[in-house]
């Protein structure tokens, strides 16, 4: 690590500096992914302490060159597979469009998940769909998962008169309650302690249900982090609470979050919880441990931390360049690979997948979403704005339209 | 038919870049994916892929222009089987035309520009005239056309060299030279130990600047907007504010917030709220909101060498704003005192932070029908300086409060009131408020302009005043 400018004379504070920044050439061969330990599959009712090699070592399943490894694979059928190709091939389509578009003006802003689709795909397909999930910014991929059609993500983005949240909300902030898609909040961290209250929730109703939250790493130095860990551990919350690091949280990268600790995973010890830390570019690995953690909330065993490392492909957001502050080149000198290359190279070693269909798949899905498109952009776009019904403004501030919104309604004659 | 390639946006602030580079020609065909150019803003720099397939028609602006603004037309893509024949834009940019600067006169009538928002007419109607007749500099002092965004910068590198105790921390303060770009090249300068990148945790860091504060230094805390602020106010109110006191004087907390408050431009309601009448609300803290940028940096100033916390509220829409700044060693501006930014004798018009143009606007319109509006700019909200504000009313005999927030509780009803005890007898009509509609912001286009208070709402809440 090179030294970094302190032109200070009185301080002696240590502040911490990543690997590699601009001008740095990224290497990772201090990374040997044949000499990582990679833990078995316990008991999903084990002791919480138990998972102390879980939750500092490395869960895995699939090896980068697409062969299955150990207790943790989940041996899903090929067509299960297919879909799950399908899942995540879509929103990384989808991803690029909007990102596109963003960039014609189209829209104001938007986030892609480039890298993590894995997390997201997996996880939708490995918990029920009555499951609530609390996501973060990157988990697009369970709304396609779970079949939200792409045209109303497209609408929502684009704030056109389509958009069935008639234009209160930011684009990418989506709120879909019928696919157990909590509304995405702008500030960080609240989900994490709602999702144990939901939890909690479910537990005192005795619905047998299981939440999901997701938090980047950046957000794990919130507040709400910690009150969930304690609250999902006093009362057995039935929760997932998934920490997504990426590496980066815009240009802090994930030792300001992480400080000394050895993976963001073993804070849930700290609190006597479940944790595992997860390839989250290794969709069997990522299935596979939701699946265990589900299983251990469904069974009385309380709540599970799971890390899912993987790495932010490309920037925070549109109004993002990482080229700042990251190392050119880091992405692809990556030691985990791609998600999708990664699943797409296990079906074809597995002899039930080929690179022609692979081609074919994309071309298809691009064709559904350059349609998907062009019918929400026939609603209107934030270059050729289509407006919202202006008096739906004074709907839903409060469940019953008090008598001085009216008013202000009224006076502007709407 | 051909699809037109626009300059792409990089952020929803974005207004103009440069066309660093070509890295295609025009016959070439291209697939989606392709790299098209490079371009290139004071933030950024980013390459424009292609979304379709076709094949290059007609490059409308040459390599190397600059403040293309977004929007433009800059390539003509033909798509299959397509002749050049098709082309509907005959005008080619060259980088010279771009290049060539705005009248000043013309960026005041824009004023910030939101795309996608739809204001009234009367928002476009004059130049504002800004002539502040209460001058805190001495006569014959040069002025430095200063963007907002710049002059708060300047006023935080000035106290960093004028005090080592000074110090900034926040969320990509560092690195990323703030989220709003306002803590340019402070790294480079004061190095990491005093710009600081902090953890995501508004409650810890702005706990953190506490404890510091009370530890002996004058930390600047940064929040990437008020909004994010909202879990870190126990410490603002219970502890900054009232330490000092609780403590019988014995422990102290100089301390900045900071950060940008209020509407900006289509970020919805969980980042575009007025937080002005919450913080003006609680003793122990000073409350500032500058309007231009000469009282950003003047203000700022003496805010950092305050030896009370103080809650600085700026504005998001005003950072890329160019304005005069004093060209002086040390410009202070006192806390604590309004600025009448316009004499007028029919109606006084309070407003502070971004409010405070559209109430000059206002005046403007007004004065074309006759009315002659004072404006005055409250530029600290705690302590409010009402006797500037009841002086103006014992002469007028009428007032607007226009504020950016909601109305209940707000800046406006608390200037209503002091009014109404120390100049009843002076009013010829009830004191009117302008503010913001009662509904948390929504996003699209065409509501965010329909809630938030206009110079039209100012200008008809001013005749209402007059009766007329």
């Amino acid at each position: 690590m090179t030294s970094r400018k302190n032109t200070s004379n009185l301080s002696n504070l240590y502040v911490p500096e990543p690997e590699f920044r601009p001008g740095d050439l990224p290497d990772y061969s201090n990374i040997n992914l044949n000499k990582e330990k990679w833990p078995d599959r316990p008991d999903p009712l084990v002791d919480a302490y138990e998972t102390e090699p879980h939750a500092t070592g490395l869960v895995r399943a699939l090896k980068l060159n697409g062969e299955t490894y150990g207790q943790w694979d989940p041996k899903l059928s090929p067509d299960t597979l297919r879909q799950a190709l399908r899942h995540m091939l879509l929103t990384r389509v989808v991803d690029k469009r909007m990102f596109a578009m963003q960039r014609q003006g189209k829209l104001s802003f938007y986030m892609k998940s480039i890298g993590e689709e894995a997390i997201a795909v997996a996880t939708a397909m490995a918990l029920e769909d009555t499951d609530m999930v609390f996501p973060s910014y990157r988990q697009q991929g369970i709304l396609m998962t779970r079949g939200w059609p792409v045209v109303d993500l497209m609408n929502q983005c684009l704030s056109n008169k389509a958009d069935k949240l008639q234009g209160k909300a930011i684009p990418i902030c989506y709120s879909v309650r019928d696919k157990g898609f909590y509304s995405i909040s702008g500030n960080l961290g609240t989900q994490m302690i709602q999702a144990v209250g939901w939890a909690m929730a479910c537990a005192y109703k005795g619905t047998n249900e299981v939440a999901s939250a997701f938090t980047g790493e950046g957000a794990t130095a919130e507040g709400d982090f910690h009150y969930a860990l304690n609250f999902a551990s006093t009362y057995r919350a039935p929760v997932i609470i998934n920490v997504v690091n990426n590496q980066w949280a815009i240009s802090t990268f994930q030792g300001i979050a992480a400080g000394q600790s050895r993976s963001f995973a073993s804070r849930g010890l700290g609190f006597g919880l479940a944790s595992l830390r997860v390839d989250g570019n290794d969709f069997l690995a990522v299935y596979a441990a939701v699946k265990w953690a589900s299983e251990r909330a469904r069974n009385g065993g309380g709540a599970t931390v799971i890390e899912h490392f993987t790495y932010r492909q490309e920037g925070h957001s549109t109004s993002d360049d990482p080229s700042a502050y990251r190392a050119k080149g880091e992405a692809e000198a990556w030691p985990f690979g791609d998600p999708i290359d990664r699943l797409k190279e296990h079906l074809i070693k597995l002899g039930e997948w080929d690179q022609e269909q692979q081609d074919a798949l994309i071309v298809e899905l691009k064709a559904h979403v350059r349609e998907s498109y062009k019918k929400a952009e026939a609603m209107g776009t934030l270059a050729s704005p289509t407006e919202i019904n202006p008096a739906t403004m004074f709907e839903q501030v409060f469940e019953e339209m008090p008598t001085h919104l009216r008013r202000q309604r009224q006076e502007l004659g709407i | 038919m051909s699809i037109d390639i626009q300059m792409p946006a990089l952020s929803p602030t974005m207004e103009e870049g440069t066309l660093t580079k070509w890295l295609v020609k025009e016959g070439d065909a291209v697939k989606s994916g392709d790299m098209l150019a490079e371009i290139e803003t004071d933030k950024a720099t980013m390459e424009v892929e292609a979304i379709d397939e076709g094949v290059v028609g007609k490059i409308l602006v040459a390599e190397g222009a600059q403040n293309v603004a977004v929007g433009t037309v800059i390539l003509q893509l033909l798509e299959d089987g397509e002749g050049v024949d098709v082309l509907s834009v005959p005008k080619v940019i060259s980088s010279e035309a771009v290049t060539a600067p705005i009248e000043p006169a013309q960026q005041d009538e824009k004023g910030p520009r939101i795309r996608g928002d739809e204001r009234s007419v009367l928002d476009t109607v004059a130049p504002v005239q800004s002539t502040p007749i209460e001058i805190d500099v001495p006569p014959g002092t040069a002025m430095v056309e200063t963007s907002v965004r710049d002059a708060l910068r300047d006023a935080m590198a000035e106290e960093m060299r004028r005090d080592e105790r000074v110090f900034i921390m926040g969320e990509e303060v560092a690195e990323y030279q703030g989220a709003y770009k306002v803590t340019r090249e402070l790294l480079q300068e004061f190095g990491a130990k005093r710009v600081i990148d902090t953890p995501i945790t508004e409650h810890g860091f702005a706990g953190i600047g506490v404890g510091a504060a009370m530890g002996g230094l004058r930390p600047i805390v940064e929040f990437m907007t008020w909004n994010f602020a909202m879990q870190a106010i126990d410490h603002i109110i219970n502890s900054a504010a009232k330490t000092l006191y609780m403590s019988g004087g014995q422990m102290r907390c100089p301390i900045v917030f900071r950060g940008p408050n209020g509407a900006a431009s289509r970020v919805g309601a969980q980042h575009s709220h007025d937080y002005s009448s919450w913080y003006a609300n609680v003793p122990g803290l000073k409350v500032v909101a500058p309007y231009d940028a000469a009282d950003a940096k003047g203000l700022l100033k003496s805010a950092i060498r305050d030896p009370n916390p103080i809650v600085f509220l700026e504005h998001e829409m005003m950072y890329g704003e160019i304005m005069d700044v004093p060209d002086m060693d040390d410009y202070l501006v006192p806390i604590g005192k309004c600025l009448v930014r316009r004499v007028g004798s029919d109606v006084t018009i309070t407003a502070h932070s971004r409010m405070v143009g559209r109430a000059l606007e206002a005046a403007d319109i007004l004065a074309g029908e006759g009315i002659s509006a004072e404006v005055i700019d409250l530029r600290t909200i705690r302590p409010l300086d009402s006797d500037t504000i009841i002086k103006s009313v014992k002469k007028t005999n009428r007032i607007v409060c226009a504020e950016e927030g909601w109305g209940q509780s707000g800046i406006g009803a608390e200037i209503a009131a002091r009014v109404m005890e120390q100049a009843f007898d002076y009013l010829d009509a009830p004191p009117a408020r302008v503010f913001q509609k009662d509904v948390p912001l929504p996003y699209a286009g065409n509501l965010e302009a329909l809630s938030l208070p206009n110079a039209g709402d100012v200008v008809a809440a001013s005749k209402g005043v007059c009766y007329v």
